[in-house]
């Protein structure tokens, strides 16, 4: 029991070497930038366990100045909506997960959508359990990273720039092992097209919504030639 | 702005996430049999999804700057080539990462 218990921990920590340096690095960050806006220790953290969203953890700390709760609503929803994209896949796949379900889903960000998209459990590894080995590590890196950021402040001094790109490079190769599937081709290429275009013609602010609903109307439009299974 | 306050703000933040990421969870809670549609997205999301990543991880690079074009582009592609050739994730992200992280101080000396 214990050394299944082993294996299947080495396997889910495996699979989220990347996510450990990118969120440990980017989590230290975070906390180094929360203090250095003079927040006490414990707002990073607290925001890092409670929002549990990088990109949003970042664009709320001028936000947090002021008392702005529909700001901070409306922020919140708008930088997160490409997550209602990652529970339509795993509708199937959380199926069985039981009691587990809650966490899974509140801890479905980028990477941890990206891995369990993407990666199947070994042969006798319990589904459920894998799902929340990877989703339960991640959330550990991110929270990690935070409190030694929030603690240690300045007192590092690493220069570790450039080390974010380990999420992009673990993108670029999900990405891949996505296009390897058989409809997955065409729909990474609709992915990456439509994302594109509307990078470059609404800018950085608007253009994950506008991406989405581009995605899914060619989607939709070419079911007939992108449904090859 | 007060202890309490921050509270609050922290709160609403993850709320306004946590209503993403639970919100089709929550709609199709009771449907025993997913509707097509929703099946079909399920199976061909993932990919476009990330194609999206990728794009939105490119998005802040300034494309009128070499030492930060030259290095993203060249990392992009080695991380895609070693991948294709090996098809082992740890090795393909390590290489592309510690050459990133060369790149980035090396080009702006080089690049005019």
């Amino acid at each position: 029991m214990k050394k299944r218990f082993g294996k299947d921990f080495y396997y889910a920590l495996r699979m989220t070497l990347p996510v450990m340096a990118g969120y440990v690095f980017l989590g230290m960050t975070f906390g180094l930038l929360a203090k250095s806006e003079g927040f006490a220790w414990w707002v990073p953290v607290l925001m890092s366990l409670v929002i549990y969203s990088g990109a949003l953890e970042f664009a709320a700390v001028p936000l947090m100045g002021s008392f702005d709760p529909i700001g901070a609503l409306l922020l919140g929803i708008m930088l997160s909506a490409r997550h209602l994209f990652y529970g339509i896949p795993m509708l199937k796949k959380y199926e069985g997960t039981k009691m587990a379900k809650p966490f899974l889903i509140f801890g479905l960000t980028d990477e941890t959508f990206s891995i369990l998209s993407t990666a199947e459990p070994e042969d006798g590894v319990n589904p459920s359990k894998f799902y929340v080995l990877v989703t339960l590590l991640d959330y550990i890196y991110w929270v990690s990273g935070t409190l030694v950021g929030a603690i240690l402040g300045t007192a590092i001094n690493l220069n570790l720039e450039g080390l974010d790109f380990v999420l992009t490079a673990l993108f670029v190769v999900l990405f891949i092992e996505q296009m390897k599937t058989k409809s997955g081709i065409l729909s990474g290429i609709v992915g990456v097209a439509a994302s594109a275009v509307s990078l470059i013609a609404f800018g950085k602010t608007y253009f994950i919504v506008i991406s989405m609903a581009m995605i899914a109307s060619v989607l939709f439009a070419g079911k007939k030639v992108i449904d090859r299974e | 702005m007060s202890e309490l306050q921050i509270l609050v703000m922290i709160a609403i933040l993850g709320f306004g996430v946590a209503l993403t990421r639970f919100l089709p969870f929550l709609v199709f809670k009771n449907t025993k049999k997913l509707p097509k549609a929703v099946e079909y997205l399920g199976k061909v999301l993932p990919a476009a999804m990330m194609g999206l990543l990728v794009v939105y991880c490119l998005k802040d690079c300034n494309f009128g700057e070499a030492g930060e074009v030259i290095p993203l582009v060249i990392s992009v592609a080695a991380v895609a080539g070693v991948h294709l050739w090996k098809r082992k994730a740890v090795l393909s992200i390590a290489v592309g990462t510690v050459l990133y992280m060369v790149l980035i101080r090396v080009i702006p000396l080089i690049a005019v």
